[in-house]
C-alpha cells in the first residue's frame, strides 16, 4: 500500500514541474494566440542560466536567488522577443507566429551549446532538499515534496492574480475578446507584453528548478514542448486549473501506467490527448472557442487562376527545370528530387490548410503512411515498381480517411493538435513494432527498379509528379469542391446555411491532403532506399508547417517555393556549416520580419502595387531565392 | 503567379553549389558523416580524435605519397539527412570512402546506401548488431565492439554475482531493446537459475526517472541492468540515489565508464557499478600513451571514448587505402578483410567473416574519487574473445 501512495505522490512531483510549463504557455496562447514553439527554449535557457548562477552563488539564499534570479532574466529576454519581434507580426496569419517562435527555438538549440559547451551539466542540489523521508520503508525525496507543494501554490497565486487584480481582469477578458478589450481602449501592447513576460518567467523557472533532479543539456526544450502542448491542450487552452489538472492526470497515469505497460511512456500523452479530444473536444477545462472576427484580409485580394501569360511562363519553368539532368551532377539531380517530393509535401498541407484553413500538426504521418505503404508493398509483397506506386500512397489515403473523420470534428488549434496525436499514435506504431516495421531500425532496400534508378531518370519522375500534383491541387482549389471549402474556411455558418455540408467536404479535403503527402511519402521511400519512423516523425511535420507559412499561407501555391527555399537552404547549410541551425532560425526570424506575409505573399503584395505601372517582372521575384542559395 | 520559376532559380544554385567542389586529383579524400548538431557531448571529442589522426598520417607522409583530406559532415541525428550528405560526399566530392556515425538507424541507413551504391563504408559508433549481421553487406565495415561484444563481456562478470533477481531499465528504442534482449539471452545460458522480475522501457531522452526508479525497486530486484546513458542516465542517477535503489543492489551498466557519461555525474557517482568504458587515466600500455600524449598536447583536454574512435576510424580508413593503393571499392574490401593494425588499445584485426573489428573495450567499477567518478579494477577486453563462433556468425549474415 505505501508503495502505490509514493508512486502517486512521485506522480505529483512530476507533474507540478510540468504544470509550471504549461501554465505560462497556457496563459501566452490564451491572451496573445501565440502558438509559442520557444516556450521549451526558455524552459531551457532558464536551467543553463540557474545552472550557471547555482555554481557561482554559495549557500540556501545563492541556491534559491539564482533559480528567482535565472527566471526573471529569462522573462527579460521574453520581453525582448516579444517587443522587438511578435509585435512586428501579430496582425500576421494566424500561425505565423509560429514560425518566429520556430526560428528563435532552433538558433537557441546552436547558441546554448557555444556558450555553456557540449557536455551535459549537472547542477547542485537545492541546500536542505538533499535527502528523502522515510515512508513505511519507500523513500520520497524531500525535494519531490517541495515540488509537491509549490504546483498548488502557484496555482493558487495564478488564481489571486487573474481574480483579484485589475491586471488579472483584463488578462481574463482579453482571452475572452481580445478585440473587445482593445475597443474599450485597453493598451494591447503592455498587456501582450506583460502576458509574455509571465508566461516566460514561469517557463523558466519550471527549468531552472530542474537543476536538482536533471542534467542540464541543448536538447532540454523539444524534450518538454510537445508534452507541454499537450498538457495545455487536455485542459483546455487559456484555463489554468485545466492545465493543472491535465498535468496531474498525465502524470499520474505515466507513473501508474509504467507498472503495467512499463513501455506506455513514449505514446502514453498522445493516447490521452486523442481520447479527451474526441469525448470533450474543447478539452477537459475549455470552452467552445467565439467564433473569431476575422479581418477581411482574404475577400481585398481574392484568388483568381493563373493569366495565360502566367501559365506560359510556369510551362516555361518546368521546361527548365527539366533540363537540369542535360548539365547537372547526380549530387545535384538528387537533391532536386528531394525538393520536388517536399513541394509534393508541402502543397499536400498547404490545400489542408490555406484552401480548408484546417493547420495540421501532424501531416508527417500521411508523408510516412505512403513511404511505409511502399516499403511493404515492394519488400513484403515484392510488387514492380509501379504498381508500388500507385498503391502505395492508399495506406496514406486509408490513415486520413480513418483519422480525418475524427479531426474535423474540431477546429483551430484543437483540431491541429488532434492530428498531432494522431500522427504520434501512427509514429509509436512505427516504432514500436518491430517484428513488421522494423522498429526505429527501419526497413532497408527499398531501391528503385532499373528504369528509375538513374538520378536523371528519378528526378524526371519526381518533378514531374510534382508538377501534375500542384496542377491538380489547383485544379481542385477552383473547382466547385474547391469553392465549397473555401466557404467553408471562411465562414462556417454561412456556408451551412447555404446547404454546405462542411464536414462532409473537409473530411474529403483531409483525404486529398493525406494521399497526395503519400504521393510524396512513397517516392521519399524510393528516394533514400529505406523507410524509418522519423519519416513520420513531429519534426517532419513541423517542417511541412515551416515550409507552408514560408510562402505565404494565404497563396494559391506559395508552398511550392516555401518549400524549394527551405529545403535547398536546410540542405545546404546542413552541408556548410555545423551551425546550420542557428543561421537557419536566423533566416526565418528574418523572413518572418521582412515578409509578414510569407515569401510568395508578399511577392504578390508587391505585385499588385506595380501592376499598373509594369507587369510583374519574374527577376524581381527570383532575387531572395538566390540570395538565399 | 509563377511558382516554377523559383524551381529553376533554386536549381541553379545548387548546381552551382555543386560544381564549386571538384576534387583535387593528387589527393585522397574520405567522407565523413556524424550527428554533430545533435550529439556535441559524444562528437566534439571524436571529431578532435579524427583530427588528430589525419594530422599525424599526413605528418608521416600521407598515403603512399598522397596526402589524406577528410571531407566531414554533419546528418542533424537523421537518416535521410544522412543520406544526402553521403550522396554529396560520393558524388561531388569524389571520395574514396565513407566513415562515421554514430546512431544505429544512421548506420544502418548509410550501410545501406554503400551497398546500393557499391561504396566502401566503414562504420565507427553504432553499436546495432544489424550493421555486420542480419543486415550486414559487403561494402560495410564496423569500428567499436557491438552491442553483443559488449554484452557477453559484462554476462561475463555479471554471472559470477550471487544475484538471482534482476530488473532491468533500458531506452525504449532498438538499441536499448537489442542489449537487453542479448544480456538476458547470454546471462540465462550461463545461469539458468537466474529470475527476471521487472523491466523498465522509459522513452529515450524522455525518462520519467522518479516512478521508473519506484516501480523497479517495487520488484524488489537483487541486480539491476542499466541502459541508459546522458541525460536519462543523469536522472536515473539522481533519483535512484536518493531513494536508496542502487543501495545493496548490484548494478550492471552499459557505457556507463565512458567520460562522456561517467563525468558529469560527479560526487553523485554510484559507486561498485559493474560497467564498460574507458578509463584513461589507468591505463598503461605504450601504445596509449603515445596517443594520450598527442592528444593532450594538440587539444590539453583529455580524450573521451568518442576521442579513441574517432582517431582509430581515420587510422583504420588510412591502413586500408595504405594497404589496397587503390580507392577502387573491390580491392579495398579484399584490403580490409582480416588486416590488422595498431590501435591505442593494442592490434585489431578486421574480421573476413563478417567484417567486424576485433577492438575490445574496459570492463571496470565504477568508484568515486576527490568528488568525480572514475572507474577501478579495470580490465581490457579483446574483442576477438566475446565474438560468437564462425559457424554461429555464419548463420546470422546474409549471404553477399
Amino acid at each position: 500500500m505505501a508503495f502505490y501512495v509514493v508512486q502517486f505522490l512521485t506522480g505529483l512531483a512530476s507533474a507540478a514541474s510540468l504544470f509550471l510549463v504549461a501554465s505560462g504557455l497556457s496563459i501566452i496562447f490564451g491572451v496573445t494566440r501565440i502558438v509559442n514553439f520557444a516556450h521549451g527554449a526558455f524552459y531551457m535557457i532558464g536551467a543553463y542560466i540557474a545552472f550557471t548562477l547555482t555554481e557561482r552563488l554559495s549557500g540556501a539564499f545563492g541556491f534559491w536567488g539564482s533559480i528567482v534570479l535565472a527566471a526573471l532574466a529569462v522573462a527579460l529576454i521574453g520581453v525582448l522577443v516579444e517587443m522587438v519581434l511578435l509585435r512586428r507580426i501579430y496582425h500576421a496569419p494566424e500561425l505565423f507566429q509560429l514560425l518566429a517562435t520556430f526560428g528563435l527555438t532552433l538558433m537557441v538549440e546552436d547558441l546554448v551549446v557555444l556558450i555553456w559547451g557540449p557536455d551535459d551539466l549537472v547542477g547542485r542540489r537545492a541546500p536542505g532538499f538533499k535527502g528523502a523521508i522515510d515512508f513505511f520503508g519507500q523513500n520520497i525525496p524531500s525535494y519531490d515534496l517541495f515540488l509537491i507543494v509549490l504546483g498548488p501554490v502557484v496555482l493558487g497565486i495564478l488564481w489571486l492574480l487573474f481574480q483579484r487584480t485589475r491586471w488579472g481582469v483584463l488578462v481574463r477578458a482579453a482571452t475572452q475578446d481580445r478585440d473587445m478589450v482593445a475597443a474599450l481602449g485597453v493598451n494591447q501592447k503592455w498587456l501582450f507584453t506583460s502576458v509574455f513576460a509571465v508566461g516566460v518567467f514561469l517557463a523558466a523557472l519550471g527549468g531552472a528548478l530542474q537543476i536538482p533532479r536533471d542534467a542540464v543539456h541543448h536538447a532540454m526544450d523539444l524534450r518538454i514542448i510537445v508534452e507541454v502542448f499537450v498538457v495545455v491542450v487536455i485542459g483546455g487552452l487559456g484555463s489554468i486549473v485545466g492545465a493543472f489538472v491535465a498535468a496531474v492526470l498525465v502524470s499520474e497515469l505515466n507513473a501508474f501506467g509504467i507498472l503495467i505497460f512499463p513501455k506506455i511512456s513514449i505514446i502514453l500523452v498522445f493516447l490521452v490527448m486523442a481520447v479527451v479530444l474526441i469525448v470533450r473536444p474543447w478539452g477537459l477545462f475549455g470552452k467552445p472557442e467565439a467564433a473569431a472576427r476575422k479581418t477581411p484580409g482574404l475577400t481585398v485580394n481574392p484568388w483568381r487562376p493563373l493569366t495565360s501569360n502566367e501559365r506560359l511562363a510556369s510551362l516555361a519553368a518546368l521546361v527548365i527545370a527539366a533540363t537540369l539532368p542535360l548539365f547537372a551532377g547526380n549530387y545535384a539531380l538528387t537533391v532536386g528530387s528531394e525538393i520536388a517530393i517536399f513541394v509534393i509535401f508541402a502543397v499536400s498541407l498547404h490545400f489542408l490548410m490555406s484552401v480548408g484553413g484546417l493547420a495540421s500538426f501532424g501531416h508527417a504521418a500521411y508523408f510516412g503512411l505512403g513511404a511505409y505503404g511502399i516499403a511493404f508493398l515492394a519488400k513484403m509483397a515484392g510488387l514492380p515498381m509501379i504498381v508500388c506506386l500507385l498503391l502505395g500512397p492508399l495506406l496514406g489515403c486509408m490513415g486520413a480517411a480513418v483519422f480525418g473523420f475524427f479531426a474535423v470534428q474540431l477546429s483551430g488549434v484543437y483540431f491541429a493538435m488532434l492530428t498531432l496525436a494522431f500522427a504520434q499514435i501512427v509514429w509509436s506504431i512505427a516504432f514500436q513494432w518491430v517484428s513488421v516495421t522494423g522498429g526505429d531500425n527501419g526497413i532497408l532496400g527499398v531501391w528503385p527498379e532499373k528504369w528509375a534508378a538513374s538520378p536523371s531518370h528519378f528526378y524526371w519522375l519526381a518533378l514531374g509528379v510534382a508538377a501534375l500534383v500542384t496542377i491538380a491541387l489547383r485544379i481542385a482549389v477552383f473547382s466547385p469542391f474547391g469553392y465549397a471549402l473555401r466557404a467553408t474556411r471562411d465562414s462556417l455558418l454561412r456556408s451551412e446555411a447555404i446547404g454546405i455540408n462542411a464536414k462532409r467536404i473537409q473530411w474529403t479535403a483531409f483525404v486529398i491532403a493525406g494521399t497526395t503527402a503519400g504521393i510524396g511519402g512513397a517516392l521519399f521511400a524510393y528516394l533514400k532506399g529505406s523507410v524509418f519512423p522519423d519519416n513520420l516523425g513531429i519534426s517532419l511535420s513541423v517542417d511541412a508547417l515551416v515550409m507552408v507559412l514560408l510562402g505565404g499561407v494565404e497563396t494559391v501555391s506559395g508552398a511550392v517555393i516555401g518549400a524549394i527555399v527551405y529545403k535547398a537552404l536546410n540542405i545546404w547549410l546542413v552541408s556548410q556549416t555545423d551551425l546550420s541551425k542557428l543561421v537557419l532560425g536566423g533566416f526565418i526570424v528574418l523572413i518572418v520580419v521582412v515578409f509578414p506575409k510569407g515569401i510568395v505573399g508578399m511577392l504578390e503584395m508587391l505585385a499588385q502595387r506595380r501592376r499598373k505601372s509594369s507587369p510583374p517582372g519574374s527577376s524581381l521575384l527570383a532575387k531572395p531565392i538566390e540570395s538565399a542559395e | 503567379m509563377r511558382a516554377r520559376n523559383y524551381f529553376v532559380g533554386a536549381a541553379f544554385a545548387l548546381l552551382a553549389g555543386g560544381m564549386a567542389h571538384s576534387a583535387v586529383a593528387q589527393d585522397i579524400k574520405i567522407g565523413e558523416i556524424n550527428s554533430y548538431s545533435l550529439l556535441p557531448a559524444f562528437t566534439e571529442p571524436y571529431r578532435k580524435g579524427w583530427q588528430l589522426a589525419v594530422e599525424e598520417i599526413n605528418a608521416a607522409g600521407g598515403i603512399n605519397g598522397k596526402k589524406l583530406i577528410v571531407v566531414s559532415k554533419d546528418d542533424g541525428g537523421k537518416p535521410a539527412d544522412a543520406q544526402t550528405a553521403a550522396n554529396e560526399l560520393v558524388s561531388s566530392e569524389g571520395v574514396a570512402m565513407l566513415t562515421g556515425t554514430f546512431l544505429s538507424n544512421i548506420g544502418l541507413a548509410v550501410s545501406d546506401f554503400a551497398n546500393q551504391k557499391k561504396v566502401f563504408f566503414l562504420a565507427a559508433e553504432p553499436l546495432t548488431d544489424a550493421v555486420t549481421w542480419s543486415k550486414g553487406n559487403k561494402y560495410t565495415f564496423r569500428l567499436r565492439p557491438s552491442n553483443y561484444m559488449q554484452a557477453a563481456m559484462l554476462v561475463e562478470a555479471a554471472s559470477k554475482l550471487p544475484a538471482k533477481r534482476w530488473a532491468t531499465i533500458a531506452p525504449n528504442y532498438e538499441y536499448g531493446q537489442s542489449a537487453v534482449a542479448v544480456f538476458k539471452k547470454l546471462m540465462s545460458e550461463k545461469r539458468p537459475d537466474i529470475q527476471w522480475v521487472d523491466e523498465q522501457w522509459p522513452p529515450q531522452g524522455k525518462i520519467d526517472a522518479g516512478p521508473v526508479v519506484q516501480a523497479v525497486a517495487a520488484a524488489n530486484p537483487e541486480a539491476i541492468l542499466n541502459v541508459t546513458f546522458g541525460a536519462d542516465l543523469v536522472k536515473l542517477v539522481r533519483e535512484g540515489n536518493t531513494r536508496g535503489l542502487f543501495k545493496g543492489r548490484e548494478v550492471v551498466s552499459f557505457l556507463t565508464g565512458e567520460p562522456e557519461y561517467l563525468d558529469p555525474l560527479k560526487d553523485e557517482t554510484p559507486e561498485g557499478w559493474i560497467v564498460t568504458g574507458y578509463p584513461w587515466y589507468s591505463i598503461k600500455t605504450p601504445e596509449h600513451d603515445a596517443f594520450l600524449k598527442a592528444y593532450q598536447a594538440k587539444y590539453n583536454d583529455y580524450p573521451r571514448l568518442g576521442s579513441i574512435v574517432g582517431y582509430q576510424t581515420i587510422k583504420s580508413a588510412a591502413a586500408i587505402l595504405a594497404k589496397a593503393g587503390s580507392t577502387d571499392p573491390e580491392k579495398l574490401i579484399a584490403a580490409a578483410e582480416g588486416l590488422s593494425m595498431g590501435s591505442p588499445f593494442g592490434e585489431i584485426t578486421f574480421r573476413k567473416i563478417d567484417h567486424q573489428s576485433t577492438l575490445g573495450a574496459y570492463v571496470g567499477k565504477t568508484a568515486l574519487k576527490d568528488g568525480k567518478g572514475v572507474m577501478v579494477d579495470s580490465v581490457y577486453k579483446k574483442g576477438a574473445d566475446y565474438l560468437p563462433s564462425d559457424a554461429e556468425v555464419e548463420k546470422l549474415r546474409p549471404k553477399d
